[in-house]
């Protein structure tokens, strides 16, 4: 129970990431399989983030402005910014990503009509 | 100031791939020369970058200036150089041949074409040259985003093969992420000599075995090693045949240099070898996958599909040549990548210039080409020895090495192994080169009465295709000086 | 696949509130030092007002004011001014994307170049990430057809 509750987090995104990975993976329609895939690559990005979190942390900006001399700094007060920062990239590879996907399936319904991989595959023989 | 060839050899591509959509706009011709000029540029730089490394040691380059690990990291040492000037030259030479097979297979694309062709090659090259772990997510990610976009391009079934890339190749890159993300968590840093310097102290715990774990599950999917090479066939097969002469030898050869850089590098040998059974699994999923791709390539009769399960194989070659895990092993690994980027590059450019001129790609059909296009043909019973094994081209020599490796380990299985599939490339090939050569017994009667004349493929496809196979030939006969050379450097010590 | 929807409440709070959303999109990309936001970020809001004058009028009404050919040349304008920044400072003696060298040339410190420079890379990122936004929806919306053509 404590294994639970002290890291509901990585629970969490566990459980985001098998319900991404098996919508992938058992689905059968090109669409869902492309919900799973953003499903997916969200739980990571969540993984990511929650990393960097801290009790009692603020946002990692420094008041103040340019020039005038700033006190000391805590880290324990901010919260972690690099992994904010390598999300950023992420979810641009994961939009990008969706952006081919969703132009594949275009030229696939254009092509066969429907958007179930098995009716695909016996369009194709 | 350090010298900028680092940057260069990805700057080049990465802003003439920006300004091909408004040049193509204006003047669509002039597309291919800007293409060509900024590769040729990319491979001088990495040329000197080899010269340079080989005077005085590894570069370093800090991206902004700031030192490393708060800032990214360019390292090239002598396998970054290696691996650069093979992926920069093949992929000059692919794309001096894609001209025309480009002209003829996607007329009203040719400016996204070329315009994706430079972001892979940019993705390619970044990979090899960055030193930082999240930077080569995102040079992966780009070149495998170029890759779908490109295969998804070709023909008939082109669009579904490159979905089923996609969803499989975002898994691969998602769990690249995920153990990057571990790592981080665990260590605090993303630079790769500053990872292998604290994650000694911390091989015990679980999460960096789970790290390594997914890491090896990513970097396979995205190499097409053994289990994880589904995706692999169908791709290959319906992508036009200047993307298969462009991913083919590149796309996996950088995935299995990542998986060298993962397991030697970051992770110190004593991890991967000792620790925990991670090489050994390797070695075995090779051995496997050798055999595997062999013998499927014998029920193919489609040219280009035979040769996508041989490149299975090929990469078996080398995921064996990594987990024999000693210095004759890595070696032979190693020079296999060089070897096997120019076979691969060869026999693709060979069926794209046979799809360009006589579009035939059944083995059945192809009686009597050999008078038709003597020179492309005997280009690739070159290269089709090679695969074999057979001196003086190069694919003996790595073959050589791979086998004193496994001699070397003690583990005669794996020696058995490569010999075999050796056999069964044999009669792979030549099954074909029979057909191409040896015409059949009833049309001894009627020779003279069809006259066919030489109508060899045009000189653009023609050039580029013996280049490689001069290559072939002479980095075979060259293999001691190469070795001796940069390959020693390159294989990681401590083995 | 867009239905052209003639309701004239939507369409008018579209035309009133659509200026608005891209000041506030370019608020958000020049911001990105002193709150959360930065270039990625103000691209997707400028873009999505764009989408939401495709949705609320028709996409004809759209594609007169930024057509297709238009667009791809933003995507690239924007990854210019961003290699070029970068380009810039290499060619001015540092490394690549080393900012405080674009104090050579602007009449500020090293540091406040470091700020500049970052600001200039973030706006290149927005005016890409607007450009592609808006590509991929006209795109989808239209099915893949090209009706006025590229090239």
């Amino acid at each position: 129970m404590e294994l639970i509750i002290s890291k509901y987090n990585y629970w969490v995104y566990i459980i985001l990431m098998m319900i991404g990975f098996y919508a992938m993976i058992g689905k059968r329609n090109l669409v869902k399989k492309l919900v799973g895939m953003n499903i997916f690559q969200t739980a990571i990005i969540l993984y990511f983030v929650s990393t960097g979190a801290k009790r009692g942390a603020s946002i990692p900006i420094l008041e103040g402005g340019h020039g005038e001399a700033i006190h000391a700094i805590h880290a324990a007060h901010y919260v972690n910014p690099l992994p904010h920062v390598l999300m950023l990239t992420a979810i641009v590879v994961m939009v990008s990503t969706f952006g081919v996907a969703l132009a594949l399936i275009i030229m696939l319904y254009r092509r066969y009509n429907t958007l179930e991989e098995d009716e695909i595959l016996e369009l194709r023989k | 100031m350090t010298p900028p060839f680092p940057i260069l050899i990805i700057l080049v591509p990465l802003i003439t791939a920006f300004f091909i959509p408004i040049i193509g706009w204006w003047r669509r011709d002039l597309c291919y020369p800007l293409v060509i000029a900024a590769l040729s540029v990319s491979a001088l730089s990495s040329v000197f970058i080899l010269h340079l490394v080989g005077e005085g040691g590894t570069i370093h380059y800090y991206l902004g200036s700031w030192d490393p690990p708060w800032g990214i990291e360019y390292v090239i040492d002598h396998l970054n150089a290696f691996m650069a000037i093979i992926v920069s030259a093949i992929s000059l030479i692919v794309a001096l041949s894609s001209k025309r097979s480009v002209e003829r297979e996607l007329p009203q694309k040719v400016v996204y074409f070329y315009c994706l062709f430079l972001l892979q090659v940019t993705g390619l090259l970044g990979i090899v040259v960055t030193g930082d772990m999240f930077n080569l997510y995102v040079f992966l990610e780009i070149a495998s985003l170029a890759g779908y976009a490109l295969i998804a391009i070709g023909e008939d079934g082109a669009p579904f093969a490159s979905f089923n890339y996609m969803i499989y190749g975002t898994i691969g890159a998602c769990f690249y992420l995920l153990s990057v993300g571990y790592l981080y968590v665990v260590t605090g840093s993303l630079n790769m000599a500053d990872l292998s310097r604290i994650l000694p102290d911390l091989y015990h715990s679980k999460v960096v075995l789970m790290a390594f774990a997914f890491f090896i599950v990513g970097v396979g999917l995205k190499m097409a090693l053994f289990p994880l090479h589904v995706w692999l066939p169908d791709a290959y097969t319906y992508a036009p045949s200047a993307v298969s002469a462009l991913v083919a030898p590149l796309m996996t050869k950088v995935g299995a240099y990542v998986l060298i850089r993962i397991v030697f590098t970051v992770f110190k040998p004593s991890f991967s070898i000792e620790l925990i059974p991670g090489t050994a699994i390797l070695s075995w999923v090779g051995a496997i996958a050798i055999l595997f791709g062999c013998i499927l390539a014998l029920g193919q009769t489609d040219l280009k599909r035979m040769l996508a399960y041989v490149l299975i194989a090929e990469v078996g070659y080398i995921a064996l040549g990594v987990g024999l895990a000693n210095k004759a092993g890595l070696t032979g690994a190693i020079l296999h990548i060089l070897n096997d980027a120019l076979m691969m590059a060869c026999l693709f450019l060979v069926v794209g210039a046979i799809l360009y001129k006589v579009g035939l790609r059944n083995i059945h059909q192809f009686t009597y080409l050999h008078r038709k296009m003597p020179i492309t043909m005997a280009a690739f019973t070159i290269a089709a020895l090679s695969v074999i094994g057979i001196p003086p081209t190069c694919g003996f020599f790595s073959k050589w090495y791979l086998v004193l490796g496994a001699i070397d380990a003690n583990q005669w299985l794996f020696a058995v192994v490569l010999l075999v599939s050796s056999l069964l490339n044999a009669i792979l090939f030549f099954r074909v080169i029979e057909n191409v050569y040896f015409e059949p017994a009833n049309a001894h009667g009627d020779r003279g009465h069809e006259e066919i004349s030489i109508d060899e493929a045009p000189l653009s496809m023609l050039i580029p295709i013996l280049i490689v196979t001069a290559g072939i030939l002479s980095l075979g006969v060259l293999s001691g000086k190469i070795i001796s050379s940069v390959i020693q450097f390159a294989v990681p010590a401590g083995l | 696949m867009i239905a052209h929807l003639e309701d004239i409440i939507i369409q008018t709070v579209c035309r009133i509130l659509i200026p608005f959303i891209q000041v506030y999109g370019l608020y958000v990309i020049a911001h990105g030092h002193h709150s959360p936001g930065g270039g990625f970020q103000g691209g997707v809001i400028l873009g999505a007002s764009f989408i939401l004058l495709c949705v609320a009028y028709d996409i004809n009404e759209a594609k007169r004011r930024l057509n297709e050919k238009l667009d791809t040349m933003f995507c690239s304008l924007g990854l210019i001014i961003y290699s070029g920044i970068g380009f810039v400072c290499l060619v001015l003696g540092g490394n690549y994307l080393n900012y405080s060298r674009l104090g050579h040339i602007l009449p500020v410190d090293p540091v406040n170049a470091r700020s500049l420079g970052i600001l200039g890379i973030e706006i290149g990122v927005g005016i890409t990430v607007m450009a592609v936004m808006i590509s991929i929806f006209l795109d989808l919306a239209s099915r893949g057809k090209h009706e006025e053509g590229l090239e």
